[in-house]
């Protein structure tokens, strides 16, 4: 029994950070097998079920915009809270004005893509979990739109629309072309909590097809 | 604090700015943003958070519960140390605390959304003691907004103006004016969509029924208190809300979202008004348990 669906995701703009061009921020070709692993988070995810991403479609061409924006490059520092809180002189916020940087994001247009992918029941799940329940629950918050929160495409302001894909063929952006767009990456390894590792992978895209079954990761 | 929201909710904003600059693009000499390709005005998310928070802030003046974090300014130094009290906190070592305190990290962010109303809604990058304690690391707010786009394409007119004030006292020997630039939008009618989760609400920062009203104050409100020169004359014409029966939402958003449809009346050909546009909700593409609310 197959526990695979087919998910249609698609938006105005979209953003998959390089991780090597992050400050300034630009964005992948395509989709990144780990921005569309949390985008079915987004949707359905429980303990006991872990998300794999089998093939990634590129409906439309590829284009690029750019956007630069003011930021604010520091965090809430625990450091700071505490001592707020133990009385420390220094008010607690981010004064914009002293921290704001403008950064430019190199942005994808236009996206649609079709997202393949099945699910493994992990250790975590329970007697009465079982994949049968899990899909059903998935397929129906698919087939009605329901969400945990919204899905997104790479950061939270590129929402990302999504809907089950229910016809058999599915139609690429790039038919009978072979686009090698080198090393990227694949998703973090989180086995170690205290040492989360980044995986990468060669991408090539195959008649608009991201294949992501059997490809070689490395760290 | 009220009861954390049960309800998804959708919500469109329809703003209109008059001979003004709604937000400029740092890339082109501040001149409104607007996309290179189409010509369609857009205004960033982070352009409409900081007026709401500026709303928020202006509105409760630090009271309890509704700090903002990122401000634009300089505060009064007001610690208000019972506010703090949460934590339950009297060790002075950072190191103490963790050590006997496993916790710490949940509590930190608990703390900064019981007491940020910024927090609460659209969340924060927090840091950690431990380099890749990653627990508290981010907190995700409720709220997500996307760019807002113009309903038509825009124009951006550059208008030179002229000061007689002159900055030094050099230029002053030579010349009695001085030049400058501002760009402005004619008109423009902006919309931008925007997602309530109530599952990261009552899961996380606790984003309460008495924040969502004061958010929509907010967004009805957050042109009003922001006038300036560049602005020019922006107002928030229309928030139409749509509550989800449950929490996961009972329609994907997209639907709802292309129900409310905006357009120019057939007559018009240079929109300058908000007039000159027709709003229309096809309640009939709306599911009935979707309950639809305009705001304005």
């Amino acid at each position: 029994m197959s526990h695979g669906v087919k998910v249609r995701v698609w938006g105005d703009l979209a953003l998959f950070s390089r991780p090597e061009m992050k400050v300034e921020r630009c964005s992948y070709d395509v989709m990144t097998p780990s921005a569309a692993r949390g985008i079915l988070e987004a949707i359905y995810w429980h303990p006991g079920m872990r998300w794999i991403i089998d093939r990634i479609y590129v409906r439309k061409p590829v284009r690029f915009t750019s956007v630069r924006r003011n930021e604010v490059k520091d965090k809430v520092l625990a450091s700071k809270v505490l001592s707020a809180v133990n009385g420390g002189k220094n008010p607690l916020y981010i004064s914009t004005k002293k921290t704001i940087v403008q950064r430019a994001s190199i942005l994808l247009q236009d996206v649609d893509y079709v997202i393949e992918a099945h699910f493994e029941m992990t250790e975590q799940a329970t007697d009465s979990d079982n994949p049968g329940k899990f899909k059903d629950i998935i397929m129906r918050r698919l087939r009605k739109g329901e969400c945990y929160h919204m899905p997104y495409l790479g950061c939270r302001e590129f929402p990302a629309n999504f809907e089950l894909f229910e016809k058999a063929d599915i139609d690429t952006a790039y038919p009978g072309e072979d686009k090698d767009l080198g090393y990227m990456l694949y998703d973090f390894d989180y086995s170690d909590p205290m040492d989360i590792q980044p995986m990468f992978f060669r991408a090539v895209l195959r008649d608009g097809i991201l294949e992501l079954r059997d490809c070689e990761v490395v760290r | 604090m009220g009861d954390v929201i049960r309800n998804r909710y959708e919500f469109v904003v329809l703003f209109d700015v008059e001979n003004g600059n709604p937000n400029g693009d740092p890339d082109a000499g501040n001149l409104p943003r607007i996309d290179p390709e189409s010509g369609y005005g857009i205004v960033t998310d982070v352009c409409l958070k900081r007026k709401i928070r500026n709303y928020v802030d202006t509105i409760k003046e630090e009271k309890e519960g509704y700090k903002i974090y990122i401000k634009e300014d300089v505060p009064l130094n007001r610690s208000d140390l019972t506010a703090y009290s949460y934590l339950g906190t009297t060790e002075k070592g950072i190191k103490d605390l963790k050590k006997n305190d496993p916790d710490v990290d949940r509590k930190i962010r608990d703390f900064m959304c019981k007491n940020f109303f910024d927090i609460r809604t659209f969340g924060a990058v927090m840091t950690t003691f431990v380099k890749a304690a990653l627990n508290c690391g981010q907190v995700r707010g409720p709220v997500q907004l996307g760019f807002a786009r113009s309903v038509d394409p825009i124009i951006s007119q550059e208008v030179t103006i002229t000061r007689v004030a002159i900055t030094t006292e050099k230029d002053a020997e030579n010349k009695s004016t001085e030049m400058g630039r501002k760009s402005i939008v004619p008109y423009g009618l902006y919309r931008v969509e925007g997602y309530i989760s109530a599952n990261l609400a009552r899961k996380v920062t606790g984003f309460s029924e008495e924040d969502l009203e004061l958010l929509w104050e907010a967004i009805i409100n957050m042109f009003e208190i922001d006038h300036s020169a560049a602005r020019g004359k922006m107002a928030v014409r229309e928030l139409i809300v749509f509550k989800h029966s449950k929490e996961m939402g009972d329609c994907p958003a997209y639907k709802l979202f292309d129900a409310v449809e905006v357009h120019k009346k057939e007559d018009i050909i240079y929109p300058r008004q908000y007039k000159d546009y027709s709003v229309t909700i096809h309640e009939d593409q709306i599911p009935d348990s979707v309950e639809i609310s305009r705001k304005i």
